[in-house]
């Protein structure tokens, strides 16, 4: 292997903290067999990114190491927050390799260790990263085999690799392991052209359960998260908060703040802030300030909302166009034409998002809960006025982040107060903090007329979606004629569509699309005068779809409808997320006096390609299903004149234990297909599937989500 | 004002000297250097910042160091004993009952309190007992599945 190969490794982005460059630190950890490789993602933000850094190597963006222990280690910016591939990713790795599990260590979302990633969302991570991932691996295994094969002179064919340890396949006395093999030397490799990876039936880790490898430190209550982090002298912040978005801080008093004894009071510009060693003391000194905020100018709430959308919104965008809407229309002899409301979600991760931050002379060190460490980096930078090279973000275990964590405003205040204070700083959101600084789930529109044929078929369906987004407006369905518009933000007006912030929220977007969508088929269903899954099936020609449905009507022993409202409480949902296809059949009852919702059983079937760790991909299913029940029955941001209303979780009820259906869910066996998604696909039905549920049990709509009690006995009354 | 406060902490007795108001999950964070114990809500609703006082589940976050005098705390750092995991985070680990894993500590020491209160509950007693320890991650199912097989694995807890 030529040395030069390797000379446009050199990027600024890795200096620190070590003030090497990038081959110099790798020199820095030792020797052993380094493998660099590209993870590609089909979206091309990575290619993106270096590009328009143009500091970035565009060559490779992570890496393995075989250090001289034997021991492995893979370096990648994506982090751990519960969603396992801590766990996911080393299976991958250890099986390419044909080393024991518990040889592989992660290091993850360290800006300094790790090469630059975007950032841990959008169900990616075992799609985009786990291909290169394997082959990396695959290609660190060939380049040890023929290491093996040279020292003891025999050739590779002949060889065979168990827990690390070369043997020869006839004659187990001759052997080597990887340590061996990598002790005293530099190799470093790059993945150009695509190594052989093992073929499924040669898995011995990959697509078996194994045990989340950061159990035992999170049972044990040793997994630090950025909140234990605890440095000498290191100082609690609590800062001052406008009461209301929008608000504006006008005067503030703080003599009597500055009475206590220890604590540390700052007011720089727009940041008011007090200081202690302790939390909680720091928390009682917040509340000696005196401070007047004026109004805020919005006058929005929960309710008036939807129709300042409808002002606001910009231009549709075309998703989906196909033969003629109009033509459809006329050819129709029923037509439907339905809203459908979303309300503002929480994230509401238990852990709320924290951050401490150490400055030594120019060099600034972040420990953060955050989805996207690299993002952070820049943000610090730029909050500083100081090169991103000075800044290393370390991203502990994340408690949740469900697309939350994705902002990172804790980050800054921390930065700009250890800066201010020249002591390290903490800054750990209340639960009130929490909801008021959340960018939610977008609150959301969805307006579908849609009619059938004579022949019961969906004659046409015009779509528009408004402030949902994209994600999962396009049908699976066979019809026609149909049109999906996407209406949004309106970069050219000078008035918020929101009165807050909003973002990513799991599977953003497609909750309130499947949601809209499902209804929709089932009132047709209904009007047809056919079973909503004898329904469904009559217009579905994707193969992958018609056997999860399949699968979920066999599982959940699916008998025809005689009429619709049949008083049972069952209710179908498909949809497709993140490359992914979900069928979803749940069974509910409904108290009439309270207008309570119990979800007793959820039927689950999901086609998500190859699956690397079948136990935790169904703990991300069940985890989709329990979580998706709060957007579905209870969780509403309520606000009024840019005030939050939630304040804690008395107010904003999340799913508990006793809501917990039987939940059965079935993976498809696809060993020989591409991986995908599997952290958010499920989650998608649950809220139409409920909804068509509840229409079954007692024949009442309800448009608008979350289908609370209040809304179920105002359905009610109306029938 | 401060005053020096005595109690048993995880089998040692201990003392401090603070002001006997603060709660206390923040003593025990802070000047104990024991995290296992987290914040969620600070109210009492979440469950997080669960401990045990003399065997019953508590919320540290709403206790004030004062009321825990000369009694016996028991913390997610004290299950453990020589160098064994209790049965119940054993379950929790091997049923995969947690995800993210913060809001871990506080399912363990509410279950923990539920077996020594009821070493044989039913299912009915566990969603009851549990049912105000949140988990967003959503791995409600598998918790339920931990503390039923701890429960059968310990013969009920002694």
């Amino acid at each position: 292997m030529k040395n030069d190969n390797y000379l446009g490794l050199d990027f600024q982005d890795i200096k620190a903290p070590f003030e090497v460059d990038r081959r110099e630190f790798i020199k820095l950890l030792g020797g052993g067999l380094f493998i660099l490789f590209t993870v590609g993602d089909t979206l091309g933000y990575v290619q993106q990114e270096q590009r328009r850094r143009g500091e970035l190597p565009t060559d490779f963006n992570a890496f393995l190491r075989i250090d001289e222990m034997g021991k492995v280690t893979c370096f990648t910016g994506k982090i751990e927050m519960g969603q396992g591939i801590i766990t996911s990713l080393a299976q991958m790795l250890a099986d390419e390799l044909d080393v024991t599990l518990d040889s592989v260590q992660m290091i993850m979302g360290d800006t300094d260790l790790c090469p630059w990633d975007m950032g841990t969302f959008g169900s990616m991570s075992t799609r985009f990263f786990g291909p290169p991932l394997r082959a990396a691996a695959a290609e660190a295994r060939n380049v040890l085999l023929e290491l093996a094969s040279e020292k003891l002179k025999i050739p590779v064919d002949k060889l065979t690799v168990e827990k690390g340890v070369v043997y020869q396949k006839l004659n187990r006395k001759n052997k080597i392991s990887y340590a061996e093999l990598t002790k005293g030397k530099k190799i470093e490799r790059h993945i150009k052209d695509k190594p052989k990876i093992k073929d499924p039936s040669e898995f011995k880790i990959i697509n078996k359960s194994i045990t989340r490898v950061d159990a035992i430190e999170k049972v044990t209550g040793k997994a630090k998260f950025t909140g234990d982090m605890q440095l000498p002298d290191m100082l609690y912040a609590k800062v001052l908060r406008p009461p209301a978005h929008g608000s504006k801080l006008i005067d503030v008093d703080l003599s009597e703040v500055k009475k206590m004894s220890d604590v540390v009071v700052v007011h720089d510009g727009d940041l008011v802030a007090v200081l202690h060693k302790y939390p909680d003391i720091a928390e009682k000194a917040l509340e000696k300030i005196k401070a007047k905020f004026s109004f805020s100018d919005s006058t929005l709430n929960n309710e008036s909302i939807y129709d300042h959308f409808l002002e606001v919104a910009a231009p549709g965008r075309t998703v989906t166009q196909q033969g003629d809407i109009k033509n459809g229309e006329q050819k129709s002899k029923v037509i439907i034409n339905e809203t459908y409301y979303d309300s503002y979600v929480a994230h509401s991760p238990i852990e709320p998002h924290t951050a401490v931050v150490k400055i030594d002379g120019n060099k600034v060190t972040v420990w953060a809960s955050t989805q996207n460490p690299f993002t952070a980096k820049e943000e610090v930078a730029r909050a500083l006025s100081i090169a991103s090279e000075n800044v290393r973000v370390i991203t502990p275990y994340v408690g949740g982040g469900f697309g939350g964590k994705t902002t990172n405003l804790q980050i800054i205040d921390a930065a700009r107060l250890a800066k201010i204070t020249g002591k390290p700083v903490m800054v750990a959101y209340t639960r009130k903090e929490e909801f008021y600084y959340d960018s939610f789930h977008p609150a959301a529109i969805v307006k579908i007329k849609s009619g059938l044929n004579d022949n019961n078929e969906i004659s046409f369906w015009d779509y528009n979606v408004y402030f949902a987004g994209e994600r999962g407006a396009a049908h699976f369905y066979n019809i026609p004629n149909t049109n999906t518009k996407s209406f949004g933000v309106n970069r050219n007006s000078t008035v918020a569509s929101h009165p807050f912030a909003t973002g990513p929220w799991r599977a953003p977007g497609n909750n309130t699309n499947t949601f809209a969508r499902e209804c929709q088929i089932d009132i047709l269903a209904a009007k047809a005068g056919l079973d909503p899954y004898e329904f469904r099936m009559k217009h579905l020609t994707d193969k992958k779809m018609i056997e999860v449905l399949e699968v979920a009507g066999n599982k959940f022993v699916w008998k025809k409808f005689q009429k619709n409202p049949s008083g049972k409480g069952y209710g179908i949902a498909c949809g497709t997320d993140a490359g992914t296809y979900v069928a979803m059949i749940v069974e509910v009852d409904v108290d009439t006096k309270s207008g309570n919702v119990k979800v007793n059983r959820v039927v689950c079937a999901q086609n998500m390609g190859l699956v690397i760790n079948p136990e935790g991909a169904t703990i991300q299913m069940e985890g989709c299903i329990m979580m998706g029940l709060g957007y579905a029955l209870t969780e509403e941001v309520k606000f009024r004149n840019g005030e939050i209303l939630n304040k804690n979780y008395d107010t904003y009820e999340i799913p508990k234990f006793s809501w917990l259906p039987k939940i059965e869910s079935v993976i498809l066996d696809k060993k020989n297909e591409q991986p995908q998604g599997g952290g958010e696909p499920a989650i998608i039905t649950v809220g139409a599937a409920i909804g068509n549920a509840i229409y079954n049990k007692l024949g009442i709509r309800l448009n608008r989500l979350p289908m609370t009690p209040e809304r179920i006995l105002q359905m009610i009354a109306k029938k | 004002m401060p005053e020096l406060i005595k109690f048993k902490l995880n089998g040692k007795a201990v003392k401090v000297n603070v002001d006997s108001e603060r709660m206390l999950l923040w003593v025990l964070r802070t000047d104990f250097g024991l995290t296992g114990t987290k914040y969620g809500c600070g109210e009492g609703f979440c469950g997080a910042c669960t401990v045990l006082i003399n065997n019953i589940a508590e919320r540290s976050c709403s206790i004030a160091i004062k009321n825990v005098k000369g009694k016996e705390v028991l913390t997610i750092e004290g299950l453990m004993k020589k160098g064994k995991l209790h049965p119940i985070q054993k379950t929790f680990a091997e049923k995969d009952a947690l995800q993210c894993g913060y809001c871990t500590p506080g399912m363990i020491m509410n279950a923990y309190g539920l077996l020594k209160k009821k070493p044989n509950p039913t299912y009915e007693e566990i969603v009851k007992e549990m049912d105000d320890n949140f988990c967003r991650c959503s791995a409600h199912k598998r918790i339920v599945e931990a503390i039923q097989t701890a429960s059968k694995e310990v013969g009920g807890m002694k």
